[in-house]
């Protein structure tokens, strides 16, 4: 339903303008200037914004020499393609099991969050309990903290659980986000009850028209939360710079990080290692765009 | 993983199951067959957390998270005075003051750009939402050792190099405080896309109607029409946004520890209680600082919703 609203005050005020003949018969010379202008300034933008990735990008295929060469060289002179095995068989830098720790970890995590807080949500939106509306209160009041002043509190409670230095200590307390919850139950809220009652009148419980029939109808919305999710759990530092102590549960963040920090590391690995990380993310960026835009629209402005 | 335990409470208060299995007849079991994995895990990862550092805060606790050693208000005394504490709630004020009205007016900018061209929108747009896919730590990796690296070889220097200017060492560098531009622009490439989707996102949802009839009252030039038009229609997009901001910069820690670790001249307030907690495992004046912070950010949200009605008026 919200997709709807959104694609279509996408392509309202557009299709309204839309006569391009009339609008070019009326274009006088001072529009023409604007319009250059803004262009201008857009391709200026644009090129500060893609010049970090440009210079991971020719860091990361140079030698040092190269890197550190007091003339500017657009490109490196040669690829260097050998930088690629140089990093994966470092022993000192185990790249690949900081990859696949953040892999495990985000994937859990946004499988997690989606469940957890799909069903509450569906609970608190659709389940007439009479303690619905005081428990959604005692879930809206933890909205007002923010997850990063409570880290000293949720470290006590993993290191009392003995979870320091595993996976579930990373993954488990960062599931049981209010956020995501009220998301999920104010889109709920919206669902069609109609689709519902065709479930009920074939037989279903709750538990049956939840994944028979709304789940299936709001794949949108979970793409579009699971994509903002997968993100956050990828990029996030801190928790897993606090639980992941051990060198074997480093994120590929906190791997990152204490290169930067010791610089005990090349730094065309260390650029390599960098363009490696963002990799996987600009996929899920160029493929599911349309997602992540909407689930930033959807996600910051109820924030 | 956890949810066979999770869910045995649901159980315990379901009534007896009517038909075949899978199917929930009971509102109360089926309430807390939903609901009650998540708030049990909301009780043991948020609330029992939040309690126990209250009390460990009115304890001595070094290298213990166990309450009992009692020394009353003193934790939050000592926090309070003149101090490491209270300058971290400076470094983020002077922090706040540069990037909260920078990247509300950059984003909010680019945004106007866009929406009022056809041509190649689509492409700009992602070109501006792309470092959200980066992290704070890579950006931080490349300002670092790339951009702001203080030797001739750094992007800065070189570009200045072109017109004469001599080497900065930008990080180390505290009169005038040049590490300032690296912790600010840092941000500011990584969130400006994000805030420009937020308000495109308002943009479109302002009526075409309002502009026609802004022209026919004799709304000439575009100015115009943004003072009385646009941004009194962004109002909504615009009070959540500034909140946004301020709780982002509030919690700031991944750049300000890679880029300046544990320097005294620029420690927020997280990137100081992680040093107090983790580094030297005084669990005492952690959890008393991590009190006073989510009470002031308690006080703030408060304070806007009072302010602004929520700001969700829409």
């Amino acid at each position: 339903m919200s997709t709807a609203t959104h694609t279509l005050a996408q392509h309202g005020p557009e299709m309204r303008q839309d006569p391009v003949q009339r609008k070019r018969r009326r274009m006088r010379p001072g529009a023409v200037v604007v319009a250059v202008l803004r262009y201008i300034a857009l391709v200026i933008s644009a090129v500060l914004f893609l010049l970090p990735f440009y210079l991971i990008l020719r860091n990361s295929v140079s030698l040092d020499t190269d890197i550190t060469a007091p003339g500017w060289t657009l490109f490196p002179r040669q690829i260097q393609w050998a930088n690629f095995a140089e990093l994966f068989t470092d022993p000192s830098v185990n790249i690949l099991r900081a990859l696949a720790n953040s892999a495990i970890i985000a994937v859990l995590q946004t499988a997690g969050m989606l469940l957890l807080c799909s069903m509450a949500g569906y609970g608190l939106a659709r389940i007439p309990y009479r303690w619905a509306t005081p428990i959604f209160y005692a879930i809206l009041v933890t909205l007002m903290i923010p997850p990063a002043v409570t880290f000293i509190p949720s470290f006590i409670i993993v290191s009392q659980l003995r979870w320091v230095d595993t996976y579930q200590g990373i993954i488990v307390p960062v599931l049981f986000s209010g956020f995501t919850t009220f998301l999920f139950r104010q889109y709920f809220l919206n669902f069609p009850r109609s689709l519902e009652e065709a479930a009920r009148v074939d037989g279903l419980g709750y538990f049956g028209a939840f994944w028979r029939v709304v789940v299936p109808n709001s794949l949108a919305f979970f793409a579009a939360i699971a994509v903002i999710t997968f993100i956050a759990s990828w990029n996030a530092f801190l928790w897993p710079l606090i639980i992941g102590q051990d060198s074997s549960m480093w994120t590929v963040q906190v791997a990152l990080s204490t290169f930067l920090t010791a610089q005990t590391i090349n730094l065309h690995e260390l650029f390599l290692a960098a363009a490696v990380s963002i990799a996987p993310l600009v996929l899920v960026f160029l493929f599911l765009q349309r997602y992540l835009v909407q689930g930033v629209a959807e996600t910051g402005i109820k924030g | 993983m956890s949810a066979p335990t999770l869910m045995a409470p649901a159980a315990n208060t379901a009534p007896p199951r009517r038909r075949a299995k899978g199917r929930i007849a009971g509102v109360t079991g089926a309430f807390w067959l939903f609901v009650g994995p998540f708030v049990v895990g909301l009780v043991i990862f948020v609330f029992v957390p939040i309690i126990w550092s209250v009390v460990l805060s009115f304890s001595r606790a070094q290298n213990t998270v166990t309450p009992g050693d009692w020394v009353g208000l003193q934790n939050y005394i000592d926090l309070l005075q003149p101090g490491p504490f209270l300058d971290s709630l400076i470094t983020f004020t002077i922090f706040a003051a540069f990037i909260v009205p920078l990247t509300f007016a950059l984003s909010l900018g680019l945004a106007l750009l866009l929406n009022g061209v056809r041509i190649l929108r689509a492409f700009f747009r992602s070109v501006y939402f792309l470092p959200t896919a980066c992290s704070y730590v890579v950006a931080s990796l490349v300002w670092k050792l790339s951009v702001f690296n203080g030797v001739r070889f750094g992007l800065a220097n070189t570009v200045l190099g072109w017109f004469g200017v001599d080497n900065i060492a930008w990080l180390a560098t505290t009169d005038p405080p040049w590490y300032w531009l690296v912790i600010v622009t840092v941000r500011l490439w990584l969130q400006i896309g994000f805030y420009m989707i937020l308000f495109l996102a308002g943009l479109q949802r302002i009526s075409p109607e309002l502009y026609e009839a802004a022209a026919v009252d004799g709304a000439r030039n575009s100015w115009q029409t943004f003072r009385y038009i646009t941004f009194p229609q962004l109002r909504a997009t615009s009070v959540a946004v500034l909140l946004l901001l301020l709780i982002n910069a509030y919690q700031a820690f991944d750049e300000f520890f890679n880029l300046l670790g544990n320097s005294s001249f620029a420690r927020p307030p997280l990137v100081y209680l992680y040093y107090t907690a983790q580094f030297n495992q005084d669990f005492g004046h952690g959890t008393a600082g991590a009190v006073i912070l989510a009470l002031l950010i308690m006080v703030v949200t408060l304070a806007q919703g009072r302010i602004f009605g929520f700001g969700r008026a829409e």
